[in-house]
């Protein structure tokens, strides 16, 4: 009897380990994914992605960590300190230098050949963002660009010429001052005086932060005293562009929106906004240099933790989102971004959208593109040269004295 | 006791180790000695920063022992309403500083703001408060003291109803005026809870860091930067944390050298005896 019963019992937990062991067979891989370019904007795009991905992929299941940009950084910091990072994570360019020099991500390259996925399709300049020391730290995610926004009916008013490729600084402070005379609350442009633009104008003037090979900085050089003569005229000289003042605590773009500014330097990113709030004609032109053409390029990749133990299994999720037809085509369709892919279907399913009508000047200013000079204490540099441009701007300082001034404090505080 | 070992002591003892040591989070840390603390007090920055900090103190606790005095005062009478008063002057207290920052931003507004609006009325031309930078630090105090006396004035309120009202009617006997039943009576009296408020207000304002990141965003051109919002970008945005360690140590010091002082001095001002 007792035996009998021992031996039921042992067939019962037979039977349930039986039956159980099918299911941890098949048991899902499941990676987190942090990100913060999702926003509540683009949540459902990302929702929707991850859900086609599984679908595509029945093995892994995705856990999105989504978190406002403001407090991304600081998150993300804590975890891989405190080993809690993603297993693969967004990361904008300027911060993707910093980590992929401290060491914390996983070398792409033969986790790409072990997870049999491919780097092809990519747009070669956004996937050469992504390479550390000649190896593949990330996968670029998305990327965009900063053009000329214009106002169609202010120049009509103002009886100026729409902007065009041949045009230069001297057009645009031209027709500046005949949109500035429009009105009292009128102006001619929006182009912010700050270290995002200044590297940029730098280089349409053929100047640089520092030389070829990066050793010594050359932030004072006359090319970039010129550069901040012409960013500060506009405001000061001209007053074609608002002061701070002027500003009142408006936002850039919706003195733009709102018809109170004849040109905006704003990204591609502006263009959702703009097409729901501009009550006019308005079309966008490749940013005009003055030597050159400079146009900005921004980027944000994604990225494996070096330290996660699911790497392949990140790996396929990350070139998927990032590249595949499937997931452009969404980002696309949200109007989140550009994807960084050559695949000619999505550029045209791009291109095609409206407004802006000139839609393919953003694949234009990919010819002029400048990265941003990222070094591994580029938050630091950046906020040294950011206050000095300021004096600049708000007349303290003469720009020499100003460029002076930030060009002796990088010298002491920062590492080339 | 073990949630303080936990939570208080171990991290205490860590940054003061971490301040002697080179750590960008990502990677372990690296024993430097004192190189950041030599850096730090060779910084030109620092002693900009110091400044607005005192800056920023000096307008600061004066004013906001001053209003809170003052709204007690007001809130010490029995009028109708008062309990309505109490919780209006008290709402900012409880509100986020993040909103309130944001309805600071258009109070100060260059244009439509309502100070500047009230200043034209009587012919004077308002700066563009947080956007100069001889008045950004004055905005930023205006908003903190409209934020902070609410609470100040609650305590203040405590110590008014704690004297005894035969002072002021033999004063009255005397022919003493109201100021100077304030001045002889009220002040000396009260001096306990100023003292009070004076050292938690002065220890706050060392402290201060929402509402300039959220109004000024330490600007225009620096201007507004102070203590903790330096070691907040030291810390998460540089990559510097043994340097951002050194800092709060510095900032620890010097907040108890200050407070040590006050309470030196309050023997010559600060009568217990009601």
């Amino acid at each position: 009897m007792h035996n009998r019963r021992l031996a039921l019992a042992f067939v019962c937990v037979a039977l349930v380990v039986l039956c159980a062991l099918p299911v941890f067979a098949a048991k899902k891989v499941t990676i987190t994914y942090g990100n913060f370019s999702a926003g509540s904007d683009n949540e459902p795009t990302l929702n929707a992605m991850k859900a086609a991905f599984e679908k595509a992929n029945p093995d892994i299941e995705i856990k999105l960590q989504n978190t406002g940009f403001g407090e991304y950084f600081r998150l993300l910091q804590t975890q891989v300190a405190g080993g809690t990072a993603p297993d693969c994570y967004e990361l904008n360019y300027e911060n993707f230098v910093a980590f992929a020099a401290k060491n914390a991500l996983a070398d792409l390259g033969p986790l790409a050949k072990a997870a049999e996925v491919s780097f092809d399709g990519f747009d070669d300049n956004a996937l050469d963002a992504f390479s550390y020391n000649g190896k593949q730290f990330g996968v670029p995610g998305s990327y965009s660009v900063v053009l000329l926004l214009y106002n169609k009916d202010l120049f009509d008013k103002a009886k100026v010429a729409y902007p065009n490729d041949k045009w230069t600084w001297k057009d645009i402070t031209e027709a500046g001052k005949k949109i500035r005379a429009l009105g009292d609350d009128t102006f001619g442009i929006i182009q912010t005086v700050q270290f995002w633009e200044f590297y940029k104008q730098i280089a349409q003037n053929g100047g640089s932060l520092f030389n070829a090979n990066r050793t010594k900085f050359t932030v004072n050089s006359p090319e970039n005293v010129e550069t901040l003569q012409y960013m500060v005229d506009k405001i000061i000289k001209y007053n074609i562009e608002p002061t701070q003042a002027q500003k009142s605590n408006q936002g850039e773009w919706d003195l733009f929106a709102t018809g109170k500014a004849g040109m905006l330097v704003t990204g591609n990113w502006a263009f959702t906004f703009m097409k729901e709030k501009a009550k006019f004609r308005w079309d966008v032109a490749v940013e005009p240099g003055n030597k050159q053409k400079a146009c900005h390029f921004f980027s944000n990749g994604y990225v494996i933790n070096k330290a996660s133990k699911k790497q392949q299994e990140a790996m396929k999720w990350i070139t998927w989102l990032s590249s595949s037809q499937e997931s452009s085509l969404l980002r696309v369709k949200a109007g989140w971004e550009t994807p960084p892919v050559s695949d000619k279907a999505v550029i045209e399913a791009y291109v095609a959208q409206r407004p802006p009508e000139n839609r393919k000047a953003v694949f234009e200013s990919l010819k002029y593109l400048v990265t941003p000079p990222v070094i591994e204490q580029f938050n630091e540099m950046s906020q040294i040269v950011d206050i000095q441009l300021q004096k600049a701007r708000d007349g303290e300082k003469t720009p020499k004295q100003a460029l002076d001034d930030a060009q002796k404090e990088l010298e002491q505080k920062i590492k080339l | 006791m073990l949630g303080f070992v936990l939570f208080s002591f171990t991290p205490i003892v860590r940054s003061l180790y971490l301040s002697f040591t080179s750590w960008d989070i990502l990677q372990p840390a690296k024993w430097v000695g004192i190189e950041n603390y030599r850096v730090l007090l060779g910084s030109e920055e620092l002693w900009r920063v110091m400044r607005n900090t005192a800056e920023y103190i000096v307008l600061y606790v004066p004013l906001l022992l001053a209003a809170s005095l003052a709204i007690a005062s007001l809130l010490n009478r029995d009028f109708r309403g008062v309990g309505v008063y109490k919780v209006l002057f008290f709402l900012p207290v409880l509100s986020s500083w993040v909103a309130g920052s944001l309805i600071w931003r258009w109070i100060l507004n260059h244009k439509y703001g309502i100070v500047n609006v009230f200043l034209g009325y009587i012919g004077i031309k308002g700066p563009a408060w947080l956007d100069n930078k001889y008045w950004a630090m004055p905005g930023v105090v205006m908003a903190s003291v409209w934020k902070d006396a609410g609470f100040s004035a609650l305590i203040f309120l405590g110590a008014l109803r704690g004297i005894n009202h035969e002072y002021y009617e033999a004063a009255a006997m005397d022919g003493a005026r109201p100021w100077d039943q304030f001045r002889h009576i009220t002040l000396p009296l009260v001096s306990p809870t100023t003292f009070f408020v004076a050292v938690t207000s002065l220890i706050n304002s060392f402290q201060v860091f929402t509402q300039v990141a959220v109004m000024t965003e330490a600007g225009p051109a620096g201007a507004t930067q102070v203590m903790v919002e330096r070691i907040y970008k030291y810390a998460f945005q540089f990559f510097k944390m043994g340097y951002a360690s050194a800092m709060s140590w510095l900032l620890f010091i010097i907040i108890l050298v200050f407070t040590l002082i006050q309470w030196r001095l309050q023997k010559r001002w600060v009568h217990y005896d009601g």
